[in-house]
């Protein structure tokens, strides 16, 4: 079998288990659903990810220790990942290929030869990375010791943003399949999902999946050669590799067949640059002459090893890259952003942007659709960051599914104890995304004297953290006073009231005189009586000439923000369905000790 | 004859005036088709359903209420009481159960139906010969999450039902005739197709709105849309649903009774044990002892009375002479 087949094999096999993972991300126990697969696994592998928190964090989360296993293998190999793992990569190979069809053998080498533009990548990743690194350079000021002044200025003048899940392809490609094709694709077959997801500015995310794939038809594996700072990270690991592709001897025919087919745009015909082969071995199989090959001496046409990067524009990434996170974080006031309300086991805003590589995990897993992609309700830092929506559902107190799936501990993984504040964590208290807030001007019962409380009904933590407040508020219409009565009915000499509005068991009567001003629930009415509830009479009755009051019964929500964790419930289920008359800010999040209110 | 250049450009002026001339008059006839009509305006896309009446002709209206701990025992005596499953369910029929799965929430806080009561149903329907036995409800959280941790879905599937998830076109709209609130509303309808026997199942619960939330506010799960709006008027919502569905048998959990912080509960110290279980072919009935659970007397809730007065059941229960008895003495 050709070295090119069992390529397209493995290739197939790590596209097809990219699918199958993103699949599996669903809450449940059937053998399709999560029930242990390993669905970070690739994530997990991508060395980008690990040393981006490891830059930001200076730690490792459990599982990116895989991405060791990718580093020795490219060291020794080179970049094995870009032609034969990365699921990215092979969709750009299959549309390059797709492209290319019908063009001839000189237009093939011209789109596969080699362009100073693929220096853009290593810049990229430089820019990345060093903005990542800010943090240890902050923290690293503590050394200092006490020169104060010196290390109040190394603190504010560095800070770290972990920004690589813009543009690395495992990031792009799961958010793109988790918030844009699964959603999209299971609306319509219902494979993953009951009902239909919803993503607030999956245009945007489509747009970058579908372009980067699109301009393959230009070049292939646009993406790949100009873009991907995760392949310019490997083409940098692999510069001292043990076996790398090239010449045997360096006569032979020029026919350049090499070329034409190449993945990398390295150039084998000539002198070889290691760093952008991905290993695609089709000018193996394509010389006529058998003149190429992976071995372990370097190539007899001679070899570039390293990109050809300018001092200049290394210092200006390495600038770009140490600016960025502080000038970024002079758009954050001290108050944060007000529709900024992250998942429950998020950890503080700096140390989460620190750690959050914008794949979309957590959107994916969440059962209710809450959990979606910031567009700037996180600032720019934070685009693509996870954000609550309660307009979609309620965080339902039992899940946790958020957390545990996160690969890189930007969202904590809890148990549902920590988060309910059960048993051990019963000192601590439950984790609170944010506190509800009622809008008196657009509450029924506040703004309106219309009965609802279906927040309160719906406020799912024991005590309820929505009470309410009893109120009688008399309705619009006033009515003349009454000529007869007995301990249970008055009469009105006209047809004043409207018929059977008053008889739904929320109105009540009121008679001023000395039947007591307790009001009397009414049970029945016509058009000029009003009968109330039997099990409560007016003792003494009223008498003719009495004022009378019609009343209706309101139970007023109040928040105590004591009990409120901020699950969202109530600003779910309110009935307005433009902005709702209760919502949740992240007022008294539990993740920030400088965002509680209480005292 | 050589055409000239001359008869080139005029054969080709012609071609194109014709082109241009049908394109004209297609552009017209658009118009002439969509130009001067207002469009209708489309709000009701499908014929209104009605639910028919699910309970057993010829069984006059009767209730069980039987002392006891033990779910399975207490249910399995309160039928018998009324004659047996069998009087309920008859060979080859195909019956429903509505249960109450609102929320995301285990069995143990009490705030759904109870898995142990939906699975024993389940069995006793397929033992005298039911058909198949279907279990749904339109949760208020996520619906797979709701049933599974409620413990009902793996509870009925374990004992051979029939889950039915709601999705969005297993809804219909509905009329109840005569009804001022449920007009053209959507109802979780297909799980109704072809099927012959409702029985509801509800744990008695303490509710703000409407005070009590038993088998009759059960049914508010089989509504879709944005049902909350109703809560303006809950009372004449539920009795309205008592007219709407008929039941052939509800069955009332008491065993331990939701008296504060409901109806989502919570806490088990929400939660006061009263040991009973109420089987009834009226619902009506059913919750007017389930009140009494509460505290409260039935005439305290209006939607009870309102419902009784509209001809959905009777709220003096103690007239259709239910069988008391414990489970205890077996």
């Amino acid at each position: 079998m050709k070295i090119t087949c069992v390529r397209w094999i493995c290739q197939l096999f790590f596209l097809l288990l990219f699918f199958w993972f993103c699949i599996v991300a669903s809450v449940g126990e059937a053998w399709w659903q999560l029930r242990g697969w390993p669905v970070n696994w690739l994530l997990q592998l991508d060395p980008l990810h690990a040393l981006g928190v490891l830059f930001s964090t200076g730690a490792l989360n459990p599982g990116l220790i895989w991405a060791m296993a990718t580093i020795v293998l490219t060291i020794l190999l080179g970049r094995f990942f870009c032609g034969w793992v990365c699921p990215f990569g092979t969709l750009h190979q299959a549309l390059g290929w797709l492209g290319e069809r019908g063009a001839t053998r000189r237009g093939r080498r011209r789109r596969r030869l080699p362009h100073p533009a693929q220096g853009i990548k290593y810049y990229l990743l430089a820019v990345l990375l060093v903005a990542a690194i800010g943090g240890w350079l902050s923290s690293g000021a503590q050394a200092l010791g006490d020169q104060v002044r010196l290390v109040h200025f190394f603190r504010h003048v560095f800070s770290a943003t972990l920004q690589t899940g813009w543009l690395d392809p495992l990031s792009l490609m799961h958010r793109s399949i988790n918030l844009v094709l699964l959603p999209w694709l299971g609306r319509a077959a219902r494979i993953v999902w009951a009902s239909p997801r919803v993503h607030p500015g999956a245009l945007w995310i489509a747009w970058i999946f579908f372009s980067s794939l699109a301009i393959n038809f230009w070049r292939p594996r646009f993406y790949c050669r100009y873009v991907c700072p995760l392949g310019a990270l490997l083409g940098i690991l692999g510069r001292f590799s043990l076996w790398r592709v090239g010449k045997k001897s360096l006569t032979c025919s020029d026919c350049l067949d090499c070329n034409t087919g190449c993945e990398g745009a390295c150039d084998p015909a000539g002198r070889i640059q290691t760093h952008e082969c991905v290993l695609c071995m089709k000018c193996l199989w394509a010389c006529p002459e058998q003149v190429m090959a992976y071995r372990t001496a370097r190539s007899a046409g001679g070899e570039i090893a390293a990109p050809n990067l300018t001092r200049r524009g290394l210092i200006t990434a390495v600038g770009a890259g140490l600016a960025t996170p502080p000038i970024l974080r002079l758009g954050t006031g001290l108050n944060g952003y007000a529709d900024r309300i992250r998942p429950p086991g998020a950890r503080a805003e700096t140390e989460l942007l620190a750690r959050c590589i914008k794949c979309g995990q957590c959107m994916r897993v969440c059962p209710t659709n809450i959990v979606q992609p910031a567009l700037l309700e996180a600032g720019w830092e934070g685009i693509w960051t996870p954000v609550l929506n309660f307009r979609m559902g309620g965080c339902a107190l039992p899940c946790v599914a958020c957390g545990q799936i996160c690969p890189t501990g930007a969202l904590r993984p809890l148990s549902v104890d920590e988060k309910l504040g059960r048993n051990r964590f019963a000192e601590t208290g439950p984790i609170r995304i944010g506190t509800a807030f009622v809008d008196l001007g657009r509450c029924l019962p506040w703004a309106m004297d219309r009965p609802c409380i279906v927040c309160q009904e719906n406020c799912p933590v024991s005590p309820k953290a929505i009470f309410v407040r009893e109120v009688y508020n008399p309705v619009r219409n006033p009515l003349p006073p009454l000529i007869g009565a007995d301990p249970l009915t008055v009469r009105f000499g006209a047809p004043v009231l409207p018929a059977g509005r008053f008889a739904t068991g929320d109105f009540y009567c009121r008679v001023e005189g000395k039947s007591g001003p307790r009001p009397r629930r009414i049970v029945e009415h016509g058009m000029d009586f009003l009968a109330i509830d039997p099990n409560d009479p007016w003792d003494p009755p009223p008498r003719p000439g009495d004022g009378t009051e019609v009343l209706v019964r309101l139970q007023r929500p109040v928040v105590d923000p004591e009990h409120c964790i901020g699950c969202g419930m109530c600003e779910h289920v309110c009935p307005l369905s433009g902005v709702k008359a209760i919502r949740v800010h992240a007022e008294n999040e539990s993740r920030h000790v400088g965002r509680s209110f209480l005292l | 004859m050589r055409s000239t250049g001359f008869d080139r450009e005029r054969r080709d002026f012609l071609i194109r005036s014709l082109k241009a001339a049908s394109a004209v008059a297609i552009t017209g006839m658009v118009g002439q088709r969509f130009g001067w009509r207002t469009p209708p305006v489309k709000i009701r896309e499908f014929g209104a359903v009605q639910l028919p009446d699910f309970s057993r002709p010829g069984l006059d209206p009767r209730m069980s209420i039987v002392a006891g701990a033990d779910r399975i025992q207490t249910l399995r005596r309160a039928v018998e009481a009324l004659g047996g499953w069998s009087a309920f369910v008859s060979p080859g029929e195909r019956v429903l159960l509505k249960v109450n799965a609102a929320f995301a929430s285990p069995p143990v806080i009490g705030a759904t139906t109870h898995p142990d009561l939906v699975a024993e149903t389940v069995r006793q329907c397929l033992r005298v010969g039911a058909a198949a036995v279907l279990v749904t409800d339109n949760p208020i959280h996520e619906p797979s999450t709701a049933f599974e941790l409620t413990g009902i879905g793996p509870a009925a599937r374990a004992a051979g039902a029939e889950l039915i998830l709601p999705r969005e076109e297993y809804f219909r709209p509905c009329d109840l005739p005569r009804g001022r609130l449920l007009h053209h509303w959507p109802l979780l309808y297909q799980p109704f197709v072809g099927v012959n026997r409702l029985i509801g199942l509800a744990p008695v619960k303490a509710h703000y709105r409407s005070g009590a939330s038993m088998t009759l506010k059960n049914w508010y799960g089989l509504l879709g849309g944005r049902r909350s709006v109703f809560h303006q008027d809950l009372h004449t919502l539920i009795m309205e649903l008592a007219l709407l569905v008929r039941p052939t048998l509800v069955i009332l959990d008491g065993t331990m009774t939701m008296v504060t912080n409901g109806p989502t509960g919570g806490s088990i110290t929400d939660l006061k044990p009263t040991h009973v279980m109420i089987a009834s072919t009226d619902p009506v009935a059913a919750d007017a002892f389930g009140a009494t659970l509460l505290g409260r007397k039935p005439s305290e809730l209006p939607h009870l009375t309102r419902a009784a007065a509209a001809g959905a059941g009777t709220v003096s229960y103690e007239l259709l002479n239910p069988i008391r008895m414990s489970a205890g003495t077996l």
